[in-house]
This record gives C-alpha cells, sequence and structure tokens, in this order.
C-alpha cells in the first residue's frame, strides 16, 4: 500500500491563508486586552481580506486541480471570490459603528465573517459533490451565529432561530440529492459525472433527475429564491443590520456561483432536466420580489424582496445557460448573469450603508417614512440613495441597466422571449417601490435629522459604490472583460 | 476644426454646469443667486454652440453629419456613436433653445432648492440632446429612458398638490412601453448583429419579425407622443408640474414619440409600418377629434393646453405615417412649431400663474385692461396653436393635411375638421381669460409682463412667425434626409410586393 501523493497545496493557497488567518485571529482577540480586540481584529481581519483577494488574483492562471480533483480553481472562481471578498471586507468596515452602538463590539464578528467568506470560497472552487457541501456548511453555520449576534435583542435571536432551521432543512434536502446523484451514478466528482452524462444517448436515471431537483432546491433556498424564500424578509428584519446587509450580498452571490458551477458544470449536459425549473423559479422569484414588496414599510424587509427579485433576474442567465444549443449562448447567459451579480454587489452594499445611516438619538430607524424628506436634512446621503434605488430599478445610464441589458440580451439570444417580457415587465412593478423610496425622500415633508458624524468608513463605501453605479455606463470595460473571462472559463472549446 | 466633437460637446456642455452647481457654497440665498447665474450661462453657451450645428450643416448631405465614434460595450457591439441629419437637427436647437428659456422663466418662480432644480434641468438637457443624436440603438435607448429620473423629480419635487401621483403615472406609463422597446432593441441587435443605427437603416429585418418589433416600438412612442388612448398620464403631469416643466415636457419629451418613428419604425420596419399605417391613422383622428372636444371642456387652462397637445400630436402621428414628402415634412414642422407654440402657451400660463396662483379659467377674465402685452403675446401663440396663415402652426398642419389627402381623404377630412375644433377650443379659452369685465378683486392691481419675461418670448414670437411666413430654411434642411426616408420607404415596400406577387 502506497500513501497517497500529497496534494499541492497552491491552487488553494487563498483559502489556506484565510483558515490560518481567521485561527490567528481568534488567539489575538482572546489574548488581547477587551476593550482593544474588537477594533484590532476587525481591522486586521479585513488586511487578511484585502490579502487574501490579492492571493486570488495571483495564483489563479487557467484551471488547476488539486485535492484529488475536489478542488478547482479558474477564472470564474477568480471572479466571484473577487466579489466576495469585497462584500466582506467591506461589510466588517461598515458594521462596526452599529456594533459599538449596541453593545456588540466583539472580535468574534469579524472572525465569524471570515470563517464564513472561506466557506464560500470554498463553495465557488468546489469540484465535488462533498467539497461543495463542505463548504456550504461551514458558511452557513457562521450564518445561522451571527444572524443571532445580538443575544439580548429577541427579534436577532428568533431571526437566527428561523434561519438555521430552514437553514438546516435546506441544507438536509440538498445533501439528499447529493446522495442520490452519488447513488445512481457512483462518483461524487464534478468532471466524472459531466464525462458520465456527455454521451447523449445515456439514458437519465430517474434517481439523477429527482437528485438534480432536490440540489436545485436546496440552493434555491440559498440564494431566496421562490418558492424557497419564505425566510428571508424574517430574517432580514430580524438580524442586526450589518449582519442583514451581509445576507444579503455576499452569501447570495457565492451561492449563485457555486449553482452556476453545479448547474453548468456535472449536470451541463442534463439541461433539459432543470432548465424548466430555473425559468419557473426566475420567473416566480422577479414576480414575487416585484408585487410582496409594494406594500412593505419596513426597508429592510422592502430590501428583502428586492434582492428576491434581483434574484430571480440573476437566474434568467443560468435558465440562458441551460439552453441546448451553441456554447457561445450558454456561455452569454453566464456572462449577463455575472455582470448583474457584480452590479448588485456595488447596489446593494450602497443601499445597506445608507440604511446603516438611519440611526436617529443612537437607536436605528427601520421604516420607510423614517426617510421623509431626507433630500433636505442630509442631500448628499438623498442623491446617494437615489443613485441607487434607481439602478435597482434598471434605469439607464445608472449601472443596474447595464446588468439588466447584458441578462435581457441573453435571454433574447436564448429565444426565451416569454422569460424576457414577464422579466421586463416585473421590472416596471419593481420601479414602483424604489420610487417609493425616493418619492419619500424628495417629495415628503422633512422628519428628523439622522444623527451626524458620519464616519469616515462608511462615506467611503457610499461614495466608492455610488461613483460605481452612477458612473460604470462610461467605462463598462474591466467588468465585461472580466466577466467575459470568467465565463468562457465555464465553458471551454 | 474639421474634427471638433460638435455634438459632443453640445451634449455633455451642461454637464459641466451642473459640476460648477454643485461646487457653489455660500448662504441660501447667495447660493440660489449664483445657482441660477451658472445655470444661465450654461444653457446659453450651450444653445450658442448648438446654433454653430446649424450654421455648418451641409443641406445636400443626405447621410449623417458631425458624427463622432467611439468604443463603447464591445462584446454587444455597442458604440457610442453621434450623428445629426435633417430630421434630428432641429430638434437639437429646439432642446438647447427652450432649456434656456425655461430656466430664465423659473427665475423668481422657484425659490426652494434652486440647486437641484437647475441641476435637473441641466441634465435633462444633456440626455434630450444626446437622444436625438445618438446612432446606437442602446445609447438611444439610454438617453430616451434617463430622462424620466430628471423629469420624475421636477414633477414631484416642484410640482402641484397632487405631484406624486402625476409623477409616479407619468414615470410608469413611459416605463411599461421603453421596456418593450428594450426587448425589442435587443432582438434587433440579435438579428442584425449590429446596434448601429446608420447600418440597420437600411437593414431588411424578416417580415415575420417586423410586426413583433413594431408594436414594441409603438408601444414606447405612443406613450411618448402621446397617442389616444394612452395619453391620459399627460394631462395630470402636465397640470401637476411646474411651468418650466410642462413646458421642457410639451416643448421636448413629446417629440420623442414623432421622433422615434421618424427614426426607427418607418425605415426600420417598412412593411409592418405600411400595414399599421390605418390603424394609427384611426388612433390620429380619434386624438385630434376627441381630445380636441375634451379640450373645449376643460376648466384648468394647463389641462386644457395638454389636451391641445394630444390633438396636435395626432397631426404629427398623421403625416408621419402619410409617408409622402409632405406628411413628414408637415409632421417635423408641427412638432418643432407645437414645441415652440405649445412650450409658449404653458410660459403664458406660467405667468399669470406667478401672480395669482390659480390655473382656473374662471379665475380670471378682463385681462386685457390691466395687462395689453400680455394679452398681445397670448393672442399671438393662441393663433399660432389655431394654425392662422402666418404662423408656424398652420405650415405644419397644411402640409400635413395635404400629405395625408394624396394617401386617404376620409382621414384627411376627419383630421381638418379637428383644426376647427382647435379654433374653437383656443378662442373660447381667449375669451375667458383676456377679455370680458375685470371683476375680479384680486385680479385689479396684476401687472403687466416684466422685461424678462418678454426676454423669455420674444425669441419664441421671432420663432413662430419666421416658420410661419418663410419656412424654406426648414424645410431646405429636411429636403434630403426625407427624400432618403421615403427612398428607402416605398423601395423596400415595392421590392417586398414584387415577392408577394411572385409568390402567387
Amino acid at each position: 500500500m502506497s500513501l497517497a501523493p500529497f496534494p499541492t497545496l497552491l491552487p488553494a493557497l487563498p483559502e489556506i491563508f484565510l483558515a490560518i488567518a481567521a485561527m490567528i485571529l481568534l488567539m489575538i482577540g482572546v489574548y488581547s486586552r477587551q476593550e482593544q480586540s474588537a477594533r484590532i481584529v476587525s481591522y486586521a481581519s479585513i488586511v487578511v481580506l484585502i490579502i487574501t483577494l490579492i492571493l486570488v488574483g495571483i495564483i489563479t492562471d487557467g484551471r488547476t486541480l488539486t485535492f484529488g480533483g475536489a478542488f478547482v480553481s479558474d477564472t470564474f472562481g477568480l471572479f466571484i471570490k473577487t466579489l466576495v471578498l469585497i462584500a466582506s471586507s467591506a461589510t466588517i468596515l461598515i458594521s462596526r459603528d452599529y456594533l459599538i452602538m449596541h453593545g456588540i463590539n466583539r472580535f468574534e464578528f469579524p472572525v465569524l465573517i471570515i470563517l464564513a467568506t472561506l466557506g464560500m470560497l470554498m463553495m465557488v472552487s468546489a469540484n465535488d459533490l462533498i467539497s461543495l457541501y463542505l463548504g456550504l456548511e461551514l458558511q452557513s453555520l457562521s450564518l445561522y451565529v451571527i444572524a443571532a449576534f445580538q443575544r439580548d435583542s429577541t427579534r436577532s435571536a428568533e431571526a437566527g432561530l428561523k434561519y438555521f432551521v430552514l437553514g438546516a432543512l435546506a441544507s438536509g434536502i440538498l445533501l439528499y440529492g447529493l446522495t442520490l446523484v452519488y447513488g445512481f451514478s457512483g462518483t461524487t466528482n464534478f468532471d466524472s459525472l459531466e464525462k458520465l452524462f456527455t454521451s447523449e444517448n445515456v439514458d437519465v436515471p430517474i434517481g439523477i433527475t429527482i437528485g438534480i431537483v432536490f440540489i436545485v432546491s436546496g440552493l434555491a433556498f440559498k440564494v431566496s429564491a421562490v418558492p424557497f424564500h419564505m425566510w428571508t424578509p424574517d430574517v432580514y428584519e430580524g438580524a442586526p443590520t450589518p449582519v442583514t446587509a451581509f445576507f444579503a450580498i455576499a452569501p447570495k452571490i457565492a451561492a449563485m456561483g457555486l449553482f452556476i458551477r453545479v448547474m453548468t458544470g456535472p449536470f451541463g449536459h442534463l439541461s433539459g432536466e432543470w432548465q424548466q425549473i430555473i425559468i419557473f423559479i426566475s420567473i416566480a422569484s422577479m414576480i414575487l420580489g416585484a408585487f410582496a414588496a409594494i406594500n412593505q414599510r419596513n426597508i429592510k424587509r422592502l430590501m428583502a424582496y428586492s434582492s428576491i427579485g434581483h434574484m430571480g433576474y440573476a437566474l434568467i442567465g443560468l435558465a440562458v445557460a441551460g439552453q441546448l444549443g451553441d456554447t457561445t449562448t450558454r456561455a452569454d447567459g453566464i456572462y449577463g448573469m455575472l455582470i448583474y451579480l457584480a452590479i448588485y454587489l456595488f447596489m446593494n452594499l450602497g443601499t445597506f450603508t445608507c440604511i446603516l445611516l438611519m440611526k436617529r438619538n443612537s437607536r436605528m430607524v427601520e421604516n420607510i417614512e423614517d426617510l421623509a424628506g431626507l433630500s433636505k436634512t442630509n442631500p448628499a446621503m438623498a442623491a446617494a440613495l437615489t443613485i441607487f434605488m434607481f439602478s435597482m430599478a434598471g434605469i439607464p445610464p445608472l449601472a443596474g441597466f447595464v446588468g439588466k441589458l447584458y441578462i435581457f440580451q441573453s435571454a433574447i439570444q436564448a429565444e426565451l422571449f416569454g422569460l424576457a417580457i414577464i422579466g421586463v415587465l416585473a421590472s416596471v412593478v419593481g420601479a414602483f417601490y424604489y420610487l417609493r423610496v425616493v418619492k419619500v425622500m424628495y417629495f415628503d415633508k422633512p422628519e428628523e435629522e439622522f444623527d451626524q458624524p458620519v464616519s469616515l468608513e462608511m462615506n467611503g463605501v457610499i461614495i466608492v459604490t455610488g461613483a460605481v453605479t452612477l458612473f460604470l455606463i462610461l467605462l463598462p470595460g474591466p467588468l465585461l472583460m472580466g466577466a467575459a473571462a470568467a465565463s468562457a472559463a465555464l465553458f471551454p472549446g | 476644426m474639421t474634427n471638433f466633437p460638435w455634438l459632443s460637446v453640445i451634449t455633455f456642455a451642461p454637464m459641466i454646469g451642473v459640476l460648477f452647481i454643485l461646487l457653489i457654497r455660500g448662504n441660501p440665498e447667495v447660493e440660489a443667486r449664483n445657482t441660477r447665474a451658472v445655470a444661465l450661462w450654461t444653457s446659453l453657451i450651450t444653445f450658442a454652440v448648438s446654433m454653430g450645428i446649424w450654421v455648418k450643416f451641409d443641406n445636400a448631405i443626405v447621410g449623417f453629419q458631425f458624427e463622432e465614434k467611439a468604443v463603447w460595450m464591445e462584446s454587444l457591439g455597442l458604440a457610442y456613436h453621434l450623428g445629426v441629419d435633417g430630421i434630428s437637427m432641429f430638434f437639437i436647437l429646439l432642446s438647447t433653445l427652450l432649456t434656456v428659456l425655461c430656466i430664465a422663466a423659473s427665475w423668481i418662480s422657484i425659490t426652494d432648492r434652486v440647486k437641484e432644480y437647475m441641476i435637473s434641468f441641466l441634465v435633462l438637457e444633456t440626455l434630450m440632446i444626446g437622444m436625438f443624436s445618438a446612432l446606437d440603438l442602446v445609447l438611444f435607448y439610454v438617453f430616451f429612458e434617463g430622462v424620466l429620473i430628471p423629469m420624475f423629480l421636477i414633477i414631484g419635487i416642484w410640482g402641484g398638490p397632487r405631484r406624486n401621483y402625476a409623477a409616479f403615472k407619468f414615470f410608469l406609463y413611459t416605463l411599461v412601453g421603453s421596456v418593450l422597446m428594450l426587448l425589442a432593441i435587443l432582438t434587433m441587435i440579435f438579428e442584425s448583429g449590429t446596434a448601429d443605427i446608420t447600418t440597420l437603416l437600411n437593414h431588411d429585418f424578416p417580415v415575420s419579425l417586423q410586426p413583433w418589433l413594431w408594436l414594441a416600438f409603438f408601444a414606447s412612442f405612443a406613450v411618448k407622443v402621446p397617442m389616444w388612448p394612452v395619453h391620459t398620464w399627460l394631462p395630470d403631469a402636465h397640470v401637476e408640474a411646474p411651468t418650466a416643466g410642462s413646458v421642457i415636457l410639451a416643448g421636448v419629451l413629446l417629440k420623442f414619440g414623432g421622433y422615434g418613428f421618424l427614426r426607427f419604425s418607418l425605415p426600420m420596419f417598412p412593411i409592418a409600418s405600411a400595414e399599421f399605417t390605418p390603424f394609427i391613422f384611426g388612433l390620429s383622428v380619434i386624438a385630434i377629434i376627441y381630445t380636441s372636444l375634451v379640450a373645449l371642456a376643460q376648466e384648468d387652462m394647463k389641462k386644457l393646453i395638454a389636451y391641445s397637445s394630444v390633438a396636435h400630436m395626432g397631426f404629427v402621428t398623421m403625416g408621419c405615417f402619410a409617408a409622402n414628402q409632405q406628411g413628414i415634412e408637415g409632421a417635423i414642422i408641427q412638432m418643432l412649431s407645437h414645441g415652440v407654440v405649445s412650450a409658449a402657451l404653458f410660459l403664458v400660463v406660467g405667468v399669470v400663474y406667478d401672480r395669482v396662483h390659480s390655473r382656473e379659467i374662471s379665475t380670471y377674465g378682463g385681462l386685457v385692461h390691466r395687462m395689453p402685452f400680455y394679452a398681445l403675446i397670448f393672442m399671438v401663440f393662441m393663433l399660432a396653436s389655431v394654425g392662422l396663415p402666418g404662423t408656424s402652426g398652420f405650415v405644419g398642419e397644411f402640409l400635413i393635411l395635404i400629405g395625408t389627402f394624396q394617401v386617404n381623404t376620409w382621414v384627411a377630412l376627419l383630421g381638418a375638421t379637428g383644426v376647427i375644433i382647435g379654433a374653437a377650443y383656443m378662442l373660447y379659452l381667449y375669451r375667458r381669460v383676456i377679455f370680458g369685465e375685470l371683476t375680479k378683486e384680486d385680479l385689479k392691481k396684476i401687472l403687466d409682463v416684466s422685461p424678462r419675461e418678454i426676454a423669455v418670448f420674444a425669441p419664441l414670437i421671432f420663432i413662430v412667425f419666421f416658420m410661419g411666413i418663410y419656412p424654406i430654411p426648414f424645410l431646405d434642411v429636411m429636403h434630403s434626409s426625407v427624400e432618403n426616408l421615403m427612398e428607402r420607404y416605398h423601395s423596400a415596400l415595392a421590392a417586398h410586393n414584387a415577392v408577394a406577387i411572385l409568390a402567387k
């Protein structure tokens, strides 16, 4: 018996670095003085995330496998990981004020975010059903904890518990799907699965189909697509706001990355089995996201429905990628989806930073009405939030339009006209509630001012995300090139 | 300077003004004053530069002039491509002129959030000019749709009591139409492989696809024009918008639809256009007669003018789809004339609104005794709106009716009755506001038009008579472009019919 050769660690270097750094940060937190620990650890964790980002950029070089083919590093992963790391570090940056204000500024928070981020990076790089599940669970467990991070608030605890119970259920469904696929195919490796299904005349066993349905359901839960969205509004509302901001962005993007990889990779040739499901959940999410948000008064719930809707739009790209036919069209679906997700990141980050600034007399306020007359009391913030709202509604010349443009272009190219028409009409309904936020800020009588001054970090985040949202249309080149390289990586040849 | 980027400069000059306005600091009084000055100078300079393209415009060139091209979103084949031809050139001048007048007209009536107000108008100017000069489908769409944002804010922030309702209705109505057009644009890009308008003007889309694309564009343009029955947003928006907002809305935004029909529907989908011509004629005639009658019954001056806009734009759609030289040139002239006249009428209403703060016709009466100059100005524009010979309104309506008569006598006949009802409601309005005894207490101290207001109206009066008495310089600019458009339209139809006959 010979030992298996030691795997090359290089492709997984960023993840390994992040794992070690998380443990070191935990040690620093434990052993440094109480009042200092949170500050040190949160700044250090931002540095760690940035280093990880640089490492990801350096080591990605074509497609490399390691750990017996269970881990893949490619340009697609690079793109998604970049987004996730930006989202995570920005979340740590904008959450400090809130945590201090609520007396929960503890060093565990950034460490948990780092662990969740590690899980996300693993998910995106998964090339095996087992590593997929490991990454997903590492992420989910960390998220369950930070949802309930504000221990003395019943709302937060409730959100954490709800998220945990439903999340565990979804994980269970997903795991069941994975085992079915393994049982009927005899392998867990993505590449072998893909090879297995390549030959067209092979009859797909019913177990595989059911397995795929379960996997799609589990992943739909993670991206909060209808009909697995029920947890989203409650958890978004209950969780501490910075945590909501984190939930709305990084895990969504990572889960979408995983979704794309699983569907186009191992099951890419079986798209006949899953494309219909994706089309359905995409349509359902767009419509529900548009209509259910109309009556919301709480801005966090509004953002929950908004994100459900956005996931519906992004899933159009996946439906396109499931269109049998030439690979350029399929790659274009993913291309549009990646552009959409990148823009989603900036719009949401900016919006949530604005929501985090909604505080009066050191208390958070969360109703849309609380924004009344913001254009008078704080014109700059009102202008920024207006940019984000119009961008989310997909009105040109803002970035959100670019995302919708590419997504719908791919749908037209794949001749999914029905999907495209429902999509644009839902976006009109959706525009209504984004406009309502603008209306409250600009047309209504001013309320009391929000607390000043605003910290440097938050101003910085708003300025950067606002500038990206406003000016992306002038210089879309870098984003488009990155997305093109990433989507091409999934469809070689 | 042969390569001077005229259009980019004109398009983005207002943005430089916006930058300056953003930098203005000081106490509210000083800030507002400086903001007004910067906005006025920016718009004046933009207007002056835009006159340059008329001077340098070569009437003999059939295609586009002042073209500029740069890489934009390569993967979709999109480019930053600008250019003008005889159809679009005057609309740019109209936009730059009206922006100047809007800023001047809001000099004292807007005291709240002057900065935001002026920024909105300058952004709006950029978007309008860009819309008329874009030669790339998606670039066109960006400008076309982007207009919604500043207009929404203008109606919603500085509007009347029901401004929320009006702003939302305006935004959502136009958005529904536009998103369908976006899908059509994407389909066109997919089908033809290019978004370049100059190429697409000579691209033959499959006959089976044309009706769908045509309908999607129609959904957007019909709302913008607005055509009956999707015109209902317009009276609301006009009534609630501040004066300058109404001016831009009536003067320029409504022209987006007519321009769109001429730029896209006719040359790009000629076969579908021919098929749908009776449909358009039907809607146009209904718009002309029905909304004229509705206008007759209005108690609100702005609403009356809004309905008259719908009727006048009915002539435009009728002329466009008559698809002959007189019809199309008449439609363009009518759009320009309406842009000037209806804008002026809204300013006319604004003058008394600023003094009395009422738009109800019944609050006025006998103004001629206190405001003779005002009565004169009002009369000029009222008669231009009616289409009195010698004013710009006559040239447009006359050409359109001649053009339509050649195609369909009944439509021309019914359209012509609209002119008569038009005279009725405008004269009736004028009589109730201007003539009669001056009995109302609050009108007894009303002041006549100020020099600033005269300065606003003077250029408009000049244009009304210039276009009405000597329209040749305007028509000359259009000739070659319109001929080219018609040649394209009729040859595509002929080719299609030849194929259809062969198939039999």
